[in-house]
């Protein structure tokens, strides 16, 4: 899924300040899934906004949405009754929902709510962990199914490098070093062999470094 | 001036807490009316926005009160709500209202004393802190959109 | 294939080759990187210029490496995976080839977290193994990455790191014989305070015949005090330092232990020497320059052969 965490409170209260009505906007796919801006988390964080903004003497009315996904048109849709009715939309969707809803209603003042971190799994309930960087070539097939373009601090497809210290990334001991989990895996499906396949320079034009992609099915396109 | 009286929401499971304050009650304990007792099937039942709510509607101080570390009926629905309540506070301190004003106790069911003691405590506590500051607002606005 | 690079002919010509290592400033001196050099001309064959080392931002080795060209000394190149993209790697190898740098060292580069810049985003366009092709290919075959023809390819003596202390120990002379295989030609260590772990790694080096296929040279750092051994014990990720080492030093007075240093390094490189297979040594004495004349004096490595 696609990974976020709620912004500092101090800033999304900045970015609403002036307002009196706020469409308070969640998304019940990837974000609901790494619990940050789900049903649950648009609902503490009207509170929390109802809270602050009372206390400082200031009225703000806040309707709670979430639709099921804000990355395509037909949810977003159906913000359309309301969005006339509001100062401000805060989205708590990654940032491409949080764009879809830009694109739909241009005249409206649209903020994020969370700070869209990574593509990754739920590691175990509660934490959630980097898996995937797009590159747009999967080279899983390569390294026993566990990706160093994701997962190791210099993104080597030669690892491991010499700072590899009891399993653990140079960078800080909370990172597994991914090229001892490739090597392991490696040697649980018995094919070490394959470790010493130089594995070329990546072709990185597949990757966000050749521009920003689009995928076009020729067949479903309209 | 009238004294502030503070209004307290009190969670309490109904293994020990509730029972607790039961007893409070038949031993002729008293603790003060300021503390108003919501039966919860465990604390950790008691969801972050029932806490938040609570708050938000006007309560001064918030209680969420379980069993015992290790003793929960649930296995760790306490554990749980400890987790949830340190959370709040997180939030609660991040817009500037006093963390303190929630707190996340424990007892047996044969502890009728420390709940009152834990009743009595808590509500001077609140008392001191002062009113809820979102409160104030509260009262500005018109009776219909109050939730009791 | 020759070079001219001077460090080849020595060790091709079967003699010890000796390398010293010199960190560039953290600032526009010129001078400074002179002053080092100098210490080191006459002991060493050629002298190792770090690039932006721990990540902290310095002269570049390319620059450094040119002012020790001016004063007729020969630098190894270090160049990073960390910094430059692919563009930028080859523009600066035939730039440094074209002021008579004929040597360089290809590695990863420590992480941007252990600098004085974070918040830099990493470039990791290729990896060490992915230069070292790079390197040979434009080198062998006039070559660009891309493929596109190089006018005057650059005779680059190409060399790498080798750490037979990091983890996992089972896996480290594998990388090295994948180094070997992209074409490193010659190998520097992290340097060596356990012995016995290196000459574990140099029986699995002989074993693949890698001693054979590339020159092997064992990387030595003398200790400047115990403070400095207890930070490379506990701080420097890869390093083994055993502690039988910190209590030696711990145990020297404040004021001799500089020179029982020196006396460790000079064991060392004495001990590494007779380990079959190695083909040099590559003294490390960081911000002690003054330090190597009298270790390689001591070892037996002086004059330097003329080649």
């Amino acid at each position: 899924m696609i990974t976020a965490e709620r912004k500092p409170l101090a800033e999304i209260i900045d970015s609403i300040d002036d307002c009196r009505r706020v469409l308070l906007v969640g998304c019940n796919e990837c974000v609901t899934v790494c619990s940050a801006g789900g049903r649950k988390e648009v609902a503490m964080l009207a509170s929390a906004l109802q809270m602050d903004f009372m206390k400082r003497g200031k009225t703000l009315e806040i309707r709670e949405m979430t639709l099921e996904r804000q990355c395509d048109p037909e949810y977003v849709e159906q913000l359309a009754p309301f969005i006339g009715q509001v100062d401000a939309v805060l989205s708590m969707a990654c940032g491409c929902g949080v764009q879809e809803v830009v694109r739909r209603f241009r005249d409206k003042r649209i903020y994020p709510a969370v700070n869209t971190k990574f593509m990754g799994a739920t590691e175990r309930p509660g934490v959630w962990a980097e898996r995937c960087h797009g590159c747009g070539n999967c080279l899983l097939g390569l390294t026993g199914g566990i990706c160093p373009i994701a997962r190791c601090s210099k993104r080597l497809l030669n690892g491991p490098c010499g700072g590899s210290s009891g399993g653990k990334c140079e960078v800080s001991d909370e990172i597994d070093c991914v090229w001892q989990l490739i090597w392991d895996r490696m040697k649980e499906l018995g094919i070490e062999d394959r470790y010493e396949e130089i594995i070329e320079a990546k072709d990185w034009s597949t990757e966000r470094g050749g521009g920003p992609r689009k995928i076009v099915r020729e067949d479903l396109a309209q | 001036m009238e004294k502030f009286e503070p209004v307290i929401v009190a969670f309490c499971c109904h293994y020990c807490a509730y029972t607790a304050a039961d007893m409070a009650g038949t031993m002729r304990l008293s603790y003060p009316t300021n503390v108003k007792i919501v039966r919860v099937p465990c604390s950790g039942k008691v969801d972050t926005i029932h806490m938040m709510k609570a708050l938000e509607k006007g309560a001064d101080g918030v209680m969420v009160a379980g069993c015992l570390d290790g003793d929960c009926h649930f296995k760790n629905g306490n554990t749980k709500a400890a987790k949830r309540v340190a959370f709040v506070q997180k939030l609660l301190e991040e817009i500037g209202i006093e963390p303190e004003r929630l707190t996340m106790v424990t007892m047996s069911a044969g502890m009728g004393t420390r709940f009152a003691q834990i009743a009595n405590e808590f509500t001077e506590e609140i008392r001191n802190l002062g009113p809820n500051p979102v409160g104030a607002a509260l009262k500005a606005q018109p009776a219909a959109d109050k939730v009791a | 294939m020759t070079t001219e690079s001077v460090l080849e002919k020595v060790m091709k010509a079967g003699h010890v080759g000796v390398t010293g290592e010199c960190g560039p400033p953290r600032g526009c001196m010129p001078d400074k990187v002179k002053e080092k050099a100098e210490l080191l001309r006459g002991y060493v064959d050629a002298v190792n210029i770090t690039d932006n080392q721990t990540a902290m931002v310095r002269m570049s080795s390319f620059a450094a490496s040119m002012i020790l060209r001016q004063v007729e000394m020969h630098p190894v190149l270090q160049m990073v995976c960390r910094d430059r993209n692919r563009l930028a790697m080859q523009a600066d190898i035939i730039g440094a080839y074209s002021h008579g740098i004929n040597t360089m060292l290809c590695l990863s580069g420590d992480h941007m977290q252990f600098g004085d810049h974070p918040m830099a985003s990493g470039v990791f366009d290729l990896d060490s193994v992915q230069l070292i092709q790079m390197v040979r290919k434009m080198r062998d075959e006039g070559k660009f990455h891309g493929g596109a023809d190089i006018k005057e390819a650059p005779k680059m003596f190409v060399g790498a790191a080798a750490n037979p202390f990091a983890d996992p120990f089972e896996l480290r002379v594998a990388r090295l014989a994948k180094k070997v295989k992209a074409g490193a030609e010659f190998i520097q260590t992290q340097c060596i305070f356990n012995i016995d772990k290196f000459e574990k790694w140099m029986e699995g080096v002989r074993e693949r015949g890698l001693h054979k296929e590339t020159f092997i040279m064992a990387g030595i750092t003398p200790m400047k005090s115990v403070g400095a051994a207890r930070y490379m014990r506990n701080k420097v990720p890869g390093m083994d330092v055993p502690a039988e080492l910190v209590d030696r030093m711990a145990k020297t007075p404040k004021e001799k232990q500089a020179q029982e240093g020196i006396d460790i390094c000079v064991e060392t490189i004495k001990r590494v020497l007779d380990i079959e297979g190695v083909s040099g040594v590559h003294i490390m004495a960081i911000e002690w320059e003054s330090a190597v004349p009298e270790i390689v004096e001591r070892s037996g490595l002086y004059p330097r052969p003329e080649v």
